[in-house]
């Protein structure tokens, strides 16, 4: 039921990105470049997302416990701490290069693009890193 | 990089699109109570790291089945333009994946599920991905 019901979400955001037009990194690229071919439609992915998770989460929390796990794992945290900043500026900066984040990435395989094929596997590898020196230090949750 | 390819504004299908992501946002809170991050998502998917993984692997699989359950129902293949230069797209999956990890999150987890909680560190996150991006492309597009 878990794998079922986990498959098919990932396959309504999957649609969602693809009827988004943010499967086409240059649909992102062109976002990003207020300066040259601006294509604003990304605000309005991001837009209509925020704003249908916002009042979507709101009914979903009157509840005590999701629907197939023990408990709700939010993020808590609240302090601006300098991994937050660097991560997120060496993120912007590959998605700048790329046109892609892990979501639209992960869509992109099946059409198998070469640029794609290079891309998963050193994002992937990425992860891994981060993850082996963040493990490395001492947690502060 | 496909130097500036114009690509037309979509606002309707992007703003229905943007709808369907915050959809499967919600199911998966409402289902197993987790963020919807893909990066967290892919990152938690390897067995044994966690024990809700196989959830999340079948979540990426979803991902993966996307573009063909939209080719199956419209018959017209999903349109993409992909840089072909793969020193810089080898360069740019392993900054995505390093710093989306380090930054606890990426364009799902701190764009849309953090913004939705009105969390102020996504709110942070993403204005510094956001303006490195905007950065990097008027480097490589404008002054190069």
């Amino acid at each position: 039921m878990r794998i079922i019901l986990g498959f098919l979400s990932g396959l309504l955001f999957g649609v969602g990105l693809v009827v988004a037009g943010m499967s086409d990194p240059a649909k992102v690229l062109n976002f990003l470049d207020i300066f040259g071919t601006w294509d604003p439609s990304l605000a309005f992915v991001m837009g209509g997302a925020a704003i249908t998770t916002f009042l979507g989460y709101r009914l979903v929390w009157r509840r005590e416990k999701p629907l197939l796990l023990a408990d709700f794992q939010v993020p808590r945290r609240s302090d601006i701490d300098r991994d937050l900043l660097l991560g997120a500026a060496i993120f912007g900066i590959g998605w700048g290069i790329g046109g892609f984040c892990p979501g639209p990435a992960w869509t992109a395989l099946p059409l198998a693009a070469p640029g794609t094929l290079i891309f998963l596997p050193a994002m992937l590898l990425g992860m891994a890193l981060a993850t082996v020196l963040k493990e490395r230090k001492p947690v502060t949750a | 990089m496909p130097l500036d390819t114009i690509t037309p504004f979509t606002p309707l299908a992007s703003t229905l699109g943007g709808v369907l992501i915050g959809l499967s946002a919600v199911l998966v809170m409402a289902l197993f109570g987790r963020i919807a991050g893909i990066s967290g998502i892919t990152t938690g998917a390897v067995p044994a790291r966690r024990d809700d993984w196989p959830w999340r692997l079948a979540f990426v699989a979803g991902l993966i089945a996307a573009p063909l359950l939209v080719l199956a129902v419209t018959g017209a293949p999903v349109h993409q333009t992909v840089s072909g230069n793969l020193a810089a797209m080898a360069v740019a999956g392993l900054l995505v994946g390093f710093g989306t990890v380090t930054g606890s999150g990426c364009t799902s987890g701190h764009g849309v599920c953090g913004l939705a909680r009105l969390s102020q560190r996504s709110l942070v996150a993403v204005l510094t991905f956001m303006a490195t991006a905007i950065l990097t492309v008027l480097v490589l597009r404008h002054l190069f």
